[in-house]
């Protein structure tokens, strides 16, 4: 035992915690660095310095397009996934029905199932059903594979409440709509929180679903890739990462900030979502 | 008994409850009073909390009623009965402030807000936290926390307060105050408190009567004093307290008198009133005897008291007290003597030959 922590010393791990860090992050911080760079050709050494690539975004409708279409799926299906998922939380934390197990399995096996699948599967079932493609069968399809997400966060949500706190509120005469209302909602927004953000950040990005399902509108993500077979635009795309990136930070900041305070303000130290944000 | 009125608040009738095939409650019968402070003592598991829920509201009786204030409570939900509820973990609302936690029940009543905030006012005050209302829950230490609880149930003005094992979270000292605070408190409003207690000298400083429970029945319901001194059965005896059995047959019993024939004390005469209800005089087996009754005769002892020779065998010593463990003659256990540490009074080693004095009156009768 001796041996095997000195051979893995303080050195070696941080060495490894380095290039592990430069690995998974060095290409993110190419992002910025094109974007800002005077070329169309994504390669060392740099140019000169401009914000023009920004400004082609700005100018570019199909794009604009592509983000409200990929904003209104993301929303719809963060929505609606921490809906069933809280529903399906607070049932199988609290009740015990027949066959819970594998019902509660077959709602979590698309957090395993390769999307591939789930995509051509969701593709031929809507087509038998005659369904048209829309942003809908995107956020069907989206909703199909965040809610497994929403339903571990609200879990770990709804076990951190104190039961009698329900029981307390029912019985100083508060009826059952208004002790969800007053009491538990309150206490697990936190988790609603984390789960609206979580869902609308892997609807945001998700490619496979959104590209077999999608009909004339695209999203985001399908936008981009049609984009890349130009690489003339690529400049741009680099700038648009860089906007996302920015974004995507700082919601993860306002959502942390959002979620320590509601600790602290309850008085706890372990929060009702744990490290899942 | 400081009930003053005997008017029923609560009836019991023949409740039962079962979680799947095991049986919690095994048909209970009792009848709680306006005013009184009723105990359920008993080991875990014995179904006591689940009583008291099923009074609340949160739990649907198997079978049987439960009747509050003259009204069937069957088919009531929790928010519709005149009862509230003292949580073990407190459940203070942490998102709310005090003030708003004990205006919580007032709140679905749709009062005024200016009546709320004096009602809270007044009720916090009940409970010594006066002005804590703009405090955050969090803010509170664990007796603080308890008092709030308390202060939620009685701004509601319930018919009946319940409170589950209220005092279990608190350290020693604060609970020892506690007690006595509640205490006074529910003497003064007048409101029926049921407390669900495992601690029987919890329930003995607190309350007018108690229920001991054993595996989801009562095994007697009495006042604290003849709880103690008159045990219904060994498991009652050893539950509350301290119990010495000692193996004894009758030899003569008649109307007036039961003699006994005690092999570690000797020969002895009882008056017939000791027999309890439905229970045969040939069917004593053993009689107990508090470790308070016994007595290690010293030099200042007096001299009536009937006495048997004992060895020690072993002693503990509590400071005001000292528990002796002394071996009788003829008896296989040993018994437990407590003895006051008066002054200049010795401890007695182990190993040293004793007289210990009893007395008649002591004697508890038992199958």
């Amino acid at each position: 035992m001796n041996r095997v922590l000195k051979f893995i010393s303080v050195r070696w791990m941080v060495t490894y915690a380095v290039a592990y860090m430069i690995f998974l992050y060095a290409p993110v911080v190419l992002l910025p660095v094109f974007a800002l760079n005077d070329a169309t050709i994504i390669a060392f050494p740099l140019s000169g310095f401009t914000t023009n690539w920004f400004v082609v975004l700005w100018h570019t409708e199909a794009l604009h397009g592509a983000i409200r279409n990929s904003l209104f799926v993301a929303v719809t299906a963060a929505i609606l996934s921490t809906v069933l998922g809280s529903f399906a939380a607070r049932a199988s934390a609290r009740y015990s029905f027949p066959a819970k197990r594998s019902i509660m399995g077959f709602i979590m096996l698309p957090l395993v199932l390769p999307e591939i699948i789930v995509a051509v599967a969701l593709l031929v079932v809507m087509m038998r059903l005659g369904m048209s493609l829309s942003l809908w069968t995107v956020v069907a399809g989206h909703i199909l594979i965040c809610t497994p997400f929403a339903i571990a966060i609200m879990s770990s949500a709804f076990q951190g409440l104190d039961q009698s706190l329900e029981e307390a509120s029912l019985d100083l005469g508060e009826t059952r709509v208004g002790t969800f209302l007053r009491i538990t909602l309150p206490l697990v927004m936190p988790g609603v929180i984390s789960s609206l953000l979580i869902c609308f950040t892997i609807s945001l990005d998700e490619f496979i679903i959104a590209f077999f399902l999608t009909g004339t509108d695209v999203t985001l993500p399908v936008y981009i890739w049609s984009q890349l077979r130009f690489p003339t635009k690529l400049p741009s795309i680099m700038a648009l990462g860089t906007i996302l990136l920015v974004l995507s930070i700082g919601l993860l900041i306002i959502a942390e900030w959002f979620r320590r305070r509601a600790s602290k303000k309850q008085g706890l130290e372990a929060s009702p979502t744990g490290g899942f944000v | 008994m400081s009930v003053k009125c005997n008017k029923p608040i609560i009836e019991l009738n023949k409740v039962t409850k079962s979680f799947g095939t095991f049986q919690a409650l095994k048909g209970v019968d009792a009848t709680i009073f306006e005013g009184e402070f009723f105990s359920l003592l008993g080991p875990s598991g014995c179904g006591k909390t689940t009583l008291l829920r099923m009074i609340a509201g949160f739990e649907e009786a198997t079978s049987g009623t439960i009747v509050i204030g003259e009204k069937l409570m069957t088919g009531i939900p929790a928010n519709k009965r005149p009862t509230n509820m003292v949580f073990q973990s407190y459940a203070i609302f942490p998102h709310l402030s005090v003030g708003d936690n004990v205006g919580y029940g007032l709140k679905t009543r749709k009062l005024p807000k200016a009546e709320i905030a004096a009602e809270v006012e007044k009720a916090l005050k009940m409970v010594d936290l006066g002005g804590f209302s703009d405090r955050a829950a969090h803010e509170l230490s664990g007796g603080q926390r308890q008092r709030v609880a308390l202060a939620r149930a009685l701004v509601m003005r319930p018919k009946v307060i319940l409170l589950d094992e209220p005092l279990s979270a608190l350290d020693k000292k604060l609970r020892d105050q506690m007690q006595v605070e509640l205490r006074n408190l529910q003497r003064s409003i007048g409101i029926t408190f049921i407390l669900v207690t495992h601690d029987q000298e919890e329930a003995l400083i607190m309350s007018d009567r108690i229920a001991v429970m054993f595996e989801g029945e009562i095994a007697q319901l009495a006042s604290p004093e003849e709880l103690y001194r008159h045990p219904v059965s060994h498991r009652v005896a050893s539950f509350i307290g301290v119990m010495n059995f000692l193996k004894a047959t009758t030899t003569v019993a008649d109307d007036q008198e039961i003699t006994l024939n005690i092999p570690s004390l000797g020969t002895v005469s009882v008056p017939a009133s000791y027999m309890p209800a439905g229970m045969d005089a040939d069917t004593v087996k053993t009689i107990g005897i508090r470790p308070e009754m016994l007595t290690i005769l010293f030099d200042d002892a007096d001299k009536s008291m009937r006495r048997v020779e004992g060895t020690v065998t072993s002693t503990m010593y509590y400071g005001d007290m000292t528990y002796y463990s002394v071996k009788l003659s003829d008896h296989d256990d040993d018994v437990t003597i407590s003895m006051r540490n008066t002054a200049g009074r010795s401890i007695v080693p182990t190993g040293g030959l004793v007289q210990v004095g009893w007395g008649v009156e002591s004697i508890v009768l038992f199958k």
